[in-house]
């Protein structure tokens, strides 16, 4: 199947003109989002969607275009517009696509066969097992606000007229679920979610409990007085927090000027625990991938080790610029050209577990959800604040809910004030992996 | 897009395994967009989408395909596997009669971007990274946005219903970072209605970018935000998305079926100070959530969601409006042909009141006026909600002084509405907002009067 994508990508560059380089990135992909109420299918999607972007540089400047279909008339006008973009752009001297770099494709077990022959009917009684599970957790469940399974297979690939060839195909699916748990005229929510490349390797009842756990303990939360708290931020925190961390350290950022860490490299920024990776050869991480989106090989790079900054991640341009070479870290859809960014970013764990965490912590918030990341973290200033709920821990033991409150510090200072990384890292529907993180001095404002 | 005798025969298709209700939407989509960062205009990206979704109810699950084939045989197959979707026993053998419709938005669009030279389009990008650097040296870097997009809707179903509908929208925005002593601070500024090219006829792009580049230069100066509970006073135009938060999404009615909304069976009763009155309006000429018809047919409605003070109703997709023997309030929208529609704002706005803003800042003796929110978050079961400040400053003495740092606000919808305490006369729309939800953006427009909160939670660093 998916050489036909790659034979659509060749006959696309073999188009380049004398003088043009040619980028063709073709997708298709097949999926399936299961959504259950009340014991029965509330919705059933199934779709396959295709696509093509084509990307053309002549003499340092460089034009796109998109088109959510692979018919031959489409491909022609897309490259026609890409073509006609390129001459507004300005003149860049290291515009250009990426370059074959020597580093192999990793063989990566990414693409699973009992994904692809997964029955619907299956499917279905995942998320309806999914569902029941939730509402027999504890009579305080109420109800479900979602409870769904999705699936996917997607095959992409990528070819330029610079000698890049790449194509690969990829499984995965979750199920997630949002739980409700009343008391009086009190509702609490809470999360849970179970990830894999094929059905084996989802835990629906893992999912369920969780999130039955997550809302039923937020039963009676109160708002904290404001103060300064150690914080456990639990795995899920913590993975938002690095996804907003790596935009620091895309190499884009730092060339121009909206990284904090631009003239850091060498130096230590932040706790000595930390150790910062981002490793999409992990095919346990849901963003695993064999090849980045220029066609290069994804690899495993060190960013920060053991507090000290490393490196940034680049793609073919910003590494061009920067005068380096790119890290496979070229980020993109078919509807766009490629960004810098991580591509599944983690921390290595720790030694100690949650437990012994919390119990070493006279007076702190351990965090299980936070909200407002977008509106209240702003990555170019480092300064962070985010809406949080989650339990009190007193004399080493969780004690009271705590909600409508608010953690603040900067990412400077927070990635300082890290006092202890857990041994419990945790795989999410997401680019970034999480694990319990103890963060000293935190404001949080509350009552 | 698809003609008449097609989709009847599509939705026949679609009907036959004994759907109860089929209904076709197909979207022709244009996009082309323009950035300069850096000092250079570093692409133009030019796109088209085109397809259709098809869904299938049988009682209550919906079974859902898109495709981006348009042929009948392309769109037969679609209804086909919707239908097998939706699980139907069968024996239906329905005939669908359409009725065509006309969608009209009462004004014209004058420019449409697509005939407009894209020269003229990377223009404006240079003027805005120039008229941004003019303003200081500490202005250490800009990156400016255009965006032009053109949809076409056909929306065909087993009512009969068939209307087709032609949107266009522009947008632009202009960032900036300041460097100083203090670090690096950012200032935004955008806008986007729903017109063509005679957008920049509006706005002065200039104007606009010096705006964001003294954003980004105030804020170097900024001190950390308090930390703690005090009044707020939110400014003209530039804080809509608090009732977009507050309790825009907890109208929603297909949260609200679920019990997943603090306002469930709250209609009739007081749930906001007097004087409170909320209103979400696809009508709204030129506005970035103007709609002539939703994305299930339905026309554009003005719904009073609160009327001073007072909960009048919920909004209402075409699902959900249909189990309660209702008709839609015309808020059935979705992001693509690619997705099922759900329950969404359109523009979402508090009617003015009647004091004058300055008096209401004076008579704070100490608090925080936010002059501009960014975006924000609610978790409607519990009614929390979070938004961003991105322009602020403290209020002292009845005045307003230092400016502060980013930050949230949190609170909680049902409480934060029965403390609105003072509504001024100044109302205005805000900038072009995408509202998120369950993974789906479309664009919506918020406004507000200058308006005070008695009492929020802060989420500063100071003391």
């Amino acid at each position: 199947m998916s050489d036909e994508l790659l034979a659509i990508a060749d006959r696309v560059i073999a188009m380049a003109k004398p003088g043009e380089q040619v980028e063709a990135v073709v997708v298709r992909g097949t999926e399936t989002e299961i959504k259950v109420f009340g014991g029965d299918v509330e919705s059933l999607s199934s779709a396959q969607s295709q696509g093509v972007g084509i990307r053309v540089v002549v003499d340092g400047r460089q034009g796109f275009a998109y088109a959510g279909s692979l018919d031959e008339s489409a491909i022609a006008e897309t490259l026609a517009d890409a073509r006609d973009n390129v001459s507004f752009a300005t003149f860049d001297e290291f515009a250009g696509l990426a370059e074959p770099d020597g580093f192999a494709i990793p063989v990566l077990d990414l693409h699973r066969d009992p994904m692809v022959s997964f029955a619907t009917s299956d499917k279905i009684a995942m998320a309806i097992e999914l569902e029941r599970v939730v509402m027999a957790a504890d009579p305080r469940i109420s109800g479900i606000e979602s409870a769904e399974y999705a699936d996917s297979i997607s095959e992409a690939a990528i070819a330029t007229s610079t000698g890049i060839r790449t194509v690969g195909s990829e499984t995965s699916c979750y199920v997630a679920t949002y739980a409700m748990a009343a008391e009086g005229d009190e509702t609490q929510t809470g999360f849970g979610f179970s990830v894999g490349r094929e059905p084996s390797e989802l835990n629906p009842s893992h999912a369920a409990l969780e999130a039955a756990s997550r809302a039923t303990r937020m039963l009676g939360a109160v708002q904290p007085p404001s103060g300064r708290l150690t914080v456990v931020l639990d795995p899920w925190v913590t993975a938002q927090f690095l996804g907003i961390l790596g935009y620091t350290l895309d190499g884009d950022s730092v060339l121009k000027g909206r990284s904090l860490f631009a003239e850091r490299l060498g130096e230590s920024v932040g706790s000595s625990l930390l150790t910062l990776i981002d490793d999409p050869t992990d095919v346990r991480s849901f963003t695993a991938t064999d090849a980045d989106g220029e066609g290069l090989a994804a690899r495993r790079n060190v960013l920060i080790e053991n507090g000290v900054l490393q490196q940034f991640v680049h793609n073919a341009y910003s590494a061009r610029r920067a005068g380096t070479v790119s890290t496979g870290n070229a980020v993109r859809g078919f509807k766009s050209t490629p960004s810098v960014g991580c591509l599944s970013v983690s921390l290595v764990p720790g030694v100690s577990d949650p437990a012994a965490l919390i119990a070493g912590i006279d007076d702190g918030v351990l965090v299980q959800e936070v909200s407002g990341l977008h509106s209240g973290v702003n990555p170019v200033s480092g300064d962070f604040s985010t809406g949080a709920e989650g339990l009190r821990i007193r004399n080493g033991e969780l004690a009271e809910p705590v909600r409508e409150f608010t953690i603040a510090s900067t990412l400077q200072k927070m990635l300082r004030d890290v006092q202890a990384v857990g041994n419990d890292l945790e795989f999410l529907p997401m680019n970034a992996s999480g694990v319990s993180l103890v963060v000293a001095d935190l404001t949080v404002s509350g009552s | 897009m698809i003609d008449q005798s097609v989709l009847e025969e599509v939705l026949g298709v679609a009907m036959r395994t004994g759907g109860e209700f089929a209904e076709v939407f197909a979207e022709d989509r244009r996009n082309a967009s323009a950035v300069l960062d850096d000092g250079r205009v570093e692409e133009l990206t030019s796109g088209r989408d085109r397809g259709a979704g098809i869904r299938v109810v049988v009682g209550d699950t919906t079974g859902f395909a898109h495709t981006a084939d348009l042929t009948e045989a392309g769109l037969i197959a679609a209804a086909e596997a919707a239908a097998a979707a939706a699980r139907g026993g069968g024996g239906g053998a329905n005939v669908v009669a359409l009725t065509r419709r006309s969608a009209s938005r009462g004004y014209d669009i004058e420019t449409y971007p697509g005939d407009v030279p894209k020269a003229r389009k990377v223009e404006l990008l240079t003027r805005a990274d120039e008229a941004a650097r003019s303003v200081g040296d500490a202005i250490s870097q800009v990156s400016v946005s255009y965006g032009d997009n053109r949809r076409r809707i056909l929306v065909a179903n087993s009512d009969g219903l068939f209307v087709e509908d032609d949107t266009v929208r522009t947008f632009f925005a202009v960032s900036c970072v300041a460097t100083g002593d203090t670090g690096m601070q950012t200032g935004r500024e955008s806008v986007g209605h729903t017109i063509g090219f005679e957008l920049f006829d509006m706005y002065d792009i200039d104007q606009l970018a010096r705006n964001a580049a003294d954003r980004a230069l105030t804020k170097l100066a900024a001190r950390p935000a308090p930390s703690g509970q005090m009044p707020v006073v939110i400014g003209s135009g530039g804080g809509g998305v608090l009732f977009h938060e507050a309790c825009g999404h907890g109208l929603e009615a297909d949260l609200v079926s679920k019990g997943a909304s603090v306002f469930r069976g709250r209609v009739g009763q007081q749930v906001a100070s007097k004087g409170v009155t909320v209103v979400d309006d696809g009508t709204m000429a030129r506005e970035w959530g103007n709609i002539a018809v939703d994305d299930e047919g339905n026309p554009a409605q003005r719904n009073v969601l609160i009327e001073d003070g007072v909960l009048t109703d919920y909004m209402w997709d075409h699902l959900r409006a249909r189990k309660e023997g209702r008709r839609s309030s015309g808020n059935g929208r979705r992001q693509s042909y690619q997705n099922l529609p759900m329950v969404r704002m359109t523009n979402t706005y508090l009617l003015a009141g009647e004091e004058d803003p300055d008096s209401i800042i004076a008579s704070t003796p100490k608090g925080v006026y936010v002059k501009h929110l960014g975006g924000g978050q609610v978790n409607t079961a519990t009614g929390d909600f979070v938004f961003g400040m991105t322009e602020a400053y403290l209020i002292e003495d009845g005045k307003v002084t230092e400016p502060l740092r980013e930050g949230n606000l949190i609170g909680n919808g049902p409480e934060v509405l029965q403390r609105i305490d003072a509504l001024g006369n100044d109302f205005a729309m805000g900038p072009p907002g995408t509202c998120g939800k369950d993974g789906q953006g479309v664009p919506v427009g918020d406004g507000v009067p200058t308006l005070r909160v008695s009492s929020l939670t802060i989420g500063g660093t100071a003391a």
